[in-house]
């Protein structure tokens, strides 16, 4: 309700900003030349091309770096959690929502305006803190973080620098298979609150730049690993587990794509046996997990490269931008000084301060993490390919749990909804959510086919049904008459009948050609609309084709 | 405080007892020092029992609720005596053109029979110090950078007073975001002293107290940080009440040191800035760091209790040299007086109050040049047209800031830099702590500690400026 009060009064000042045009003054245009300064936005706005590089190339590249260089590899993930509202103020946050219509005083730095906290942030990173196995501070504290820009509004962003609300925790993976497979353990150096920045968009000949606000102020929880990570691939799936996480904790929608989840990433180099870390490099503008993986390979190669050569001392500590279009990382920013931020506590906001049963609260309410699950799936007997599918979405897994405990073979499941299941959601570009057939209707199906009610054919036209249309399984079978038919008697008789009416076929089988068998078995199946038991079937035809007239 | 005391000698000038129409005296010539021959306020300000001054709020109540003025008549009279006083002081910087629309629906709720309903500030003129937030008014914070910027927001301290049925009568004049001692660093005007216009008001709340001392308004926001409501109203003979840190919600009130600012009240009685005080006071979501404690509720400001067996410590420290004679020997009145009264008088050392003015201005420092970084020109106020981005905020804020806040930024800046935070702005909080700690003690042996609001008396204009360029 603020927020639309404001957006009103505000709209009717001749000097506020409007939504089309930034800084058009009466004295005229703000000429901004930055064009040096490239955006995440201006590259996704490019579509990015698919470049797929076989996995094989990459196990070379590593395995020659492997052999004289290790890489040292350490991400900074900014998760944007999604609240119901900003970090300070009372805000609703919605990507592409139109420039600067969610924003108020406090969010835009106005004079005289005060931050205060959504205690919804503080949740959320304890949440994220105890799945990452972290130690949380009892008391924490905001600071300011101080620089110029334009999409900072106060000239600071409040964010916590000397004591963080949680440090020294772990992330556990798994690679997938077609990388190796393996487990990995990966520590995490901190975890910390602040808040978003606005959004610049250029124009297209950089004649000015525009503001827009909505995105600022929106709670960011930053993730800071500890340099462990050494290839591109353990790199991206850190990511990935990371971003598992956060789905599964729902702090986070945790998109690369719309921002929502944001990886730099620092790489340097070293000749193995060298303890000291060599001058490590920055890379932004990544977009995906596969750019996360293909950028650091690219960079671990450019170094070493460097390094075989002698020419080490060329490494520079800059920031480099990964081009997705040409594939390799580009200076972006040279001679990057150490910024001074001049951090100090942050006045206007009191100390934060967990209990202890708080915090026994909130990781009560945590759900299974998904390396428990893998765990647990794996000690199921299911093989680490299933795993890896079904722990990879919190939605898939919880439909899979529900599945089989109402009883419903494990295998089975996996196979169902790793298969036909799967398959359906992506052609109709659905979540598991948005079916209409439920797990015990699922476990239903597929004990029907094990007691051989229904043969596994029917069993699938029904899947479709369900998943479509919803129902239930008993029901269908009903309706449409689908009991499959076992009783010796009925099939041989059926089979006579078939035999029967196809002389020419049957000369042709006993003359050589076996492979007919196939075709009697169609016309019973035709004839019994498809309720024949197949296995049954087929021994009984063998038996009467191969009998002795 | 001792120009409280309004004992009738100080006051002479100012006769209280008026008939009731208002007419003004023709002005005398232009070279008049002081106010004392103008029209003066409308109102009878009745003696209380005690032999206090009274309270203008209550007086202003009783009248409207009794019918004898109206609050147009009152707002009339109000408006009347600030236009004629005005090109002598020069207290506002905008004085508000719906003073009279809201008077008026005062009187419509009176004439429905809607008297008793009225908020305890009905009618009541309030000057606003123009570093407060006002929706329907310019706020410039006394700053060029924010000319004709307009907030689309009340404080809440406005919004609170409003509610209560006061009266913004305009944006009073201050030092440029609060960050002076005589007003002489406002961006706009230079307001005067009216008691002597030769002199200056005092600040930063210098326009609030020149108002409410020359009954422009009956009462007045300011705002302090390191003494801006209290210099100004013993400057200029007032009630200035410098409340709790965190009593009163900060939220519109143009940051200047957060950890420090609070908005304070101004008036000519101690009960209208107890009033004024309670009727904006009290817990405020849009602060954090606003109080959640309850308020004294039902304080009868007029009530006369005695004051026999109070302890009153004198803080010796503020009586060093460097006070002027005179002010010595009012405090030394003032503690005869006190004690004639009954309380016990003792001195107290506060050995750490030295200390109190140099952190003061590293952390004041330190905090105004992170809470002014947001004025640069892109989202609004000033913006000087530049090519590129880095000369826009120095262009913007160079040509926008005045002398005084630019250097306080910068020492703000150097006191906050890498490798010299804990010198500065650490050592600077550890004082606090300490000089806390110590007023603490002496509070546990005394009810109260006593000391002259100001080193002297206010200063002659142009007698404090510094120069920026030698």
């Amino acid at each position: 309700m603020a927020s639309t009060l404001f957006r009103n009064v505000i709209q009717a000042q001749p000097l506020f900003l409007n939504s089309s045009a930034l800084l058009r003054r009466k004295n005229g245009v703000l000429y901004c030349t930055m064009t040096q300064t490239a955006t995440e936005e201006k590259q996704q706005q490019k579509s990015p091309q698919k470049i797929k590089v076989p996995p094989q190339k990459q196990m070379k590249e590593v395995s020659k770096i492997g052999a004289d260089y290790e890489a040292v590899i350490g991400i900074e993930t900014h998760v944007q959690l999604s609240t119901l509202t900003k970090a300070f103020c009372s805000c609703p946050y919605s990507y592409g929502a139109q420039p600067n219509t969610c924003i108020c005083p406090v969010c835009m730095g106005l004079p005289g305006a005060l931050p205060v906290l959504n205690s919804k942030v503080i949740e959320c990173a304890v949440k994220l803190a105890l799945a990452l196995n972290c130690r949380l501070s009892f008391s924490s504290k905001f600071d300011r973080k101080q620089y110029f820009y334009p999409d900072l509004p106060k000239g600071y962003q409040i964010s916590q620098f000397d004591i963080p609300i949680a440090t020294g925790g772990s992330i556990d993976l798994d690679l997938p298979l077609e990388f190796g497979g393996g487990h990995r353990r990966f520590g995490i150096t901190r975890i910390h609150m602040e808040e978003d920045a606005g959004k610049l968009m250029h124009s297209g000949n950089g004649s000015y730049s525009q503001v827009d606000l909505n995105r600022a102020g929106v709670p960011l929880l930053e993730i800071v690993s500890e340099p462990d990570m050494r290839t591109g691939i353990e790199a991206s799936e850190y990511a990935a587990e990371l971003q598992r996480v956060v789905r599964y904790l729902g702090v986070s929608n945790g998109n690369m794509q719309e921002g929502s989840l944001r990886c730099d990433v620092n790489v340097s180099v070293r000749p193995i046996g060298q303890a000291e870390f060599g001058t490590k490099v920055e890379i932004k503008n990544l977009n995906s997990f596969s750019a996360i993986n293909r950028a650091i390979d690219f960079e671990i190669s450019r170094q070493v490269n460097l390094h075989s050569q002698g020419q080490q001392d060329s490494i520079v500590q800059e920031t480099r931008l990964w081009e997705e279009g040409a594939q390799k990382t580009v200076t972006m920013r040279k001679k990057e000084g150490l910024a001074d931020y001049r951090y100090f506590p942050e006045p206007d906001l009191p100390e934060v301060v967990l209990t202890k049963a708080y915090m026994d609260s909130v990781g009560k309410s945590l759900p299974e993490l998904p390396e428990a699950k893998r765990r647990r799936y794996e000690e199921m007997g299911l093989s680490m390919q299933d795993v890896l599918f079904l722990a990879n979405d919190i939605a898939v897994a919880d439909f899979f749990d529900a599945t089989i405990q109402k009883g419903a073979d494990v295998k089975l499941a996996a196979n169902w909804i790793m298969g036909d299941i799967a398959a359906y959601l992506k052609n109709e570009k659905l979540s598991i959510n948005d079916i209409k057939l439920v797990p015990h209707e699922l476990a239903e199906l597929i004990a029907s086919i094990k007691s051989g009610t229904i043969s596994g054919k029917i069993g699938k036209e029904i899947l479709f049904e369900l998943l479509a249309k919803g129902g239930t399984v008993k029901g269908l079978i009903e309706e449409k008459d689908l009991v499959q038919i076992t009783d010796l008697v009925d099939i041989e008789k059926m089979v006579d009948k078939v035999i029967a009416e196809n002389p020419k076929q049957l000369e042709q089988y006993r003359s050589g050609k076996t492979k007919l068998q196939g075709y009697f078995a169609g016309q019973v199946m035709k004839a019994s609309k498809g309720k024949a038991n197949p296995g049954i079937l087929n021994k009984v035809l063998v038996e009467k084709l191969n009998a002795k007239v | 405080m001792l120009s409280t005391l309004h004992s009738p000698r100080s006051l002479s000038r100012f006769p209280l007892h008026l008939t009731s129409s208002v007419k003004p005296r023709a002005a005398s010539a232009s070279s008049a020092s002081s106010l004392s021959d103008y029209p003066p306020p409308p109102l009878p300000a009745a003696q209380s029992p005690g032999g206090a001054p009274a309270s203008q709020i209550l007086t202003v109540r009783r009248s409207l609720l009794s019918g004898s003025v109206t609050a147009t008549q009152l707002a009339e009279s109000y408006l009347s005596r600030l236009r004629l006083t005005e090109p002598q002081l020069n207290s506002f910087i905008h004085v508000s053109d719906s003073v009279l629309k809201s008077a008026q629906e005062i009187d419509d709720k009176i004439a429905k029979g809607g008297g008793e309903a009225l908020g305890p500030l009905a009618g009541v003129m309030v000057g606003v110090k123009d570093n407060i937030c006002t929706a329907d008014m310019p706020s410039t914070g006394g700053s060029r950078i924010l000319e004709n910027y307009r907030p689309p927001f009340d404080a809440t301290a406005v919004k609170r007073l409003k509610e209560k049925g006061g009266i913004v009568v305009g944006k009073t004049n201050l030092d440029e975001f609060g960050m002076g001692s005589t007003t002489e660093g406002s961006g706009f005007q230079v307001t005067a002293n009216p008691w002597d216009l030769g002199r200056v008001p005092g600040g930063s709340s210098g326009g609030s107290a020149s108002a409410v001392s020359a009954r422009q308004c009956v009462v007045s926001l300011g705002s302090d940080t390191g003494g801006s409501v209290r210099q100004p109203a013993s400057f200029c003979g007032v009630v200035g009440l410098k409340p709790t840190y965190g009593r009163v919600s900060r939220f519109g009130l143009m940051a200047y040191a957060s950890s420090l600012d609070v908005i304070g009240c101004l008036g000519t009685s101690v009960a209208d800035v107890g009033i004024f005080l309670n009727a904006i006071s009290g817990h405020d979501k849009f602060d954090a760091t606003s109080s959640k404690q309850s308020l004294f509720t039902s304080i009868n400001l007029l009530e006369s209790k005695p004051l026999s067996g109070l302890k009153v410590g004198l803080i010796r420290e503020t009586l060093d040299d460097g006070v002027d004679s005179g002010v010595k020997s009012a405090i030394n009145a003032a503690v005869l007086h006190m004690q004639e009264l009954g309380c016990i008088v003792n001195e107290v050392s506060l050995p750490s109050f030295s200390l109190g003015l140099p952190a003061y201005y590293i952390l004041a420092s330190s905090e105004s040049s992170s809470n002014l970084s947001r004025y640069d020109g892109v989202r609004y106020g000033k913006q000087t047209v530049s090519d590129e981005l880095n000369a826009l905020y120095a262009n913007s804020r160079a040509s926008g800031f005045g002398p005084e806040v630019k250097m306080r930024i910068l020492m703000g800046t150097y006191a906050l830099s890498a490798g010299y935070y804990d010198a500065y702005y650490k050592r600077a909080q550890q004082v606090r702590t300490l000089i806390r700690e110590s007023f603490k003690t002496a509070l546990e042996t005394n009810d109260i500690l006593i000391s002259p609001a100001a080193p002297s008396v206010a200063y002659k204009m142009g007698m404090l400026v510094v120069s920026y360029y030698s």
